[in-house]
């Protein structure tokens, strides 16, 4: 038992050394598939963090509701009770318009375009929150609301969160598809290096099986091998990752100033960069045991 | 120990290497097989490692069939024969050390001992004081003694040798076939080919003679 371990040691042993004996081919091999694995992982961690803002905004979905100009305090009163009383309603805001017009002041850097008009063009509004429903049921909600009377406009304001969400599914199937076959890319290019591997230690191979090597003590360097090239593959990638994002945040911590926002990208979490690292390391023990 | 009832063994291409071979091998002997070269010596060995296998009758080593042992049995056949190749069948990366290592590692031995069992087997070859060599720096005597200390190393009960001094002069043949009768007087069950008639008047022995793939009497 402590010797089949011992075993294992040893051949883990050689594997490292394996890679140590031709270091500028190693990490090109590496570098090659890591850039590659980096791809559809990347497009998940950026997958991943749109997804979190749309659901940031999806999760509370508002239908502003925009009422004619000039209507009277009493129709507004009105409108309100009723709102309040409907069943789909969880609880209204109502925006008159020189609130509005006094936070579209505050908000954006066009106070001196407003300052300059003549008189407030917008108009009064309630921000509805709806009960949880589905969309369908929203849009159902929305169109009712549309013909009510006094209501000029009415907007469902996460519709655009779920147009970007049908899209994310969309980016989801396509990183799905990426990864798919770059996983391919890494088994294939395991299997390449391996069987060059098995053509140079030909002899090696002949001898031990002629002297009662059995099939697994002669498969066992080259799935090693696999395990632990996929495994540096996929810190490669973690780490490609890692350095895109740095660059990426801080050129994204520019723009989001501007917004007035702030929005960083995050990494893979710990869960997810394990099982990329055990994905990866799989796939190059797939790769060896073909 | 080696039995072998009614064996044809053709090559594909219909070339008949050997005919009707029925023969016994009995624990502890020591068989010399003779005969021209392309009499079919090398196969009859290969027969018995299982490298190649009958194309009927049947060949029995060690109680098992040749022709019906399973894939996963055969590596543990070998491990109780050892082969002395030709050609050597020395690995040109590694040190003669690392060369009797090999089976040792195969067959899962503890590190600290089989250092000594190797050790003792390059002693034995009289190879102690080039355990560092590489085999290619070898001459073809020394070679041939190494892919004996690789034989021998796992103590195997039965030693295949084909043509061990095939291409050696007279003094190194000596030596070689002294180190096999030393094997032969610890019990092991030897088997060597060999053209040679000047070695078998030095060390007499049962021989199998084979003409073009027939046994002769």
């Amino acid at each position: 038992m402590k010797n089949a371990f011992l075993q294992h040691i040893r051949v883990i042993r050689f594997t490292l050394h394996q890679f140590l004996l031709e270091p500028g081919a190693t990490l090109l091999n590496l570098l090659v598939i890591g850039i590659a694995l980096s791809l559809p992982v990347g497009g998940y961690v950026i997958l991943k963090n749109v997804q979190g803002v749309s659901a940031q905004l999806a999760g509370t979905p508002q239908i502003s509701a925009f009422l004619t100009t000039g209507t009277s305090q009493e129709d507004i009163s009105h409108i309100s009770t009723q709102l309040k009383d409907h069943a789909a309603v969880d609880h209204i805001e109502f925006v008159p318009k020189d609130l509005a017009l006094k936070q579209l002041q505050l908000s954006t850097g066009l106070s001196d375009v407003i300052g300059g008009l003549a008189q407030n063009p917008l108009p009064d509004a309630f921000i509805i929150y709806p009960v949880a429903m589905d969309v369908k049921k929203l849009e159902l909600f929305r169109d009712d609301l549309k013909s009510w009377p006094k209501f000029e406009h009415v907007q469902l304001d996460s519709a655009w969160a779920y147009k970007l969400e049908a899209l994310l599914k969309f980016g989801r199937l396509a990183v799905l598809l990426l990864a798919a076959m770059l996983s391919f890319a890494l088994i294939a290019i395991t299997f390449n290096t391996i069987r060059l591997q098995i053509l140079t230690q030909r002899e090696e191979i002949e001898v031990s099986k002629l002297i009662g090597a059995t099939n697994g003590f002669i498969r066992r360097p080259f799935l090693y091998f696999g395990l632990v090239q996929g495994l540096f593959v996929g810190m490669a990638a973690l780490f490609i990752i890692a350095v895109c994002l740095q660059l990426l945040n801080y050129s994204l911590s520019g723009i989001t100033q501007l917004y007035g926002t702030s929005f960083t990208l995050s990494h893979l979490s710990f869960g997810d960069s394990i099982s990329l690292l055990v994905f990866s390391a799989y796939l190059g023990w797939l790769g060896a045991w073909l | 120990m080696i039995k072998f009832n009614q064996v044809y063994k053709r090559y594909p291409g219909g070339h008949e290497a050997l005919k009707n071979l029925s023969f016994d091998i009995a624990e502890g002997e020591m068989v010399y097989l003779t005969g021209h070269s392309g009499a079919g010596k090398s196969t009859l060995l290969k027969l018995i490692a299982a490298i190649e296998r009958p194309t009927s009758g049947s060949a029995i080593v060690r109680g098992q069939n040749t022709k019906s042992i399973k894939a996963s049995a055969l590596p543990f056949l070998r491990r109780n024969l050892g082969l002395i190749f030709q050609d050597h069948k020395l690995l040109f990366d590694r040190s003669a050390f690392d060369n009797v290592m090999l089976p040792l590692l195969i067959c899962g031995f503890d590190h600290r001992d089989s250092a000594k069992r190797v050790r003792a087997a390059l002693d034995k070859v009289g190879l102690l004081k080039r355990e560092k060599s590489n085999p290619i720096a070898l001459s073809g005597g020394e070679q041939q003694r190494l892919c004996i200390a690789r034989a021998i190393v796992n103590r195997p009960s039965v030693l295949l040798a084909d043509e061990p001094t095939g291409n050696l002069d007279t003094e190194y043949s000596g030596e070689i076939m002294n180190i096999f009768k030393s094997f032969h007087q610890v019990g092991v069950t030897l088997l060597i080919s060999t053209h040679d008639e000047s070695i078998l008047r030095q060390f007499p022995a049962r021989s199998l003679a084979l003409k073009s793939g027939e046994l002769v009497v």
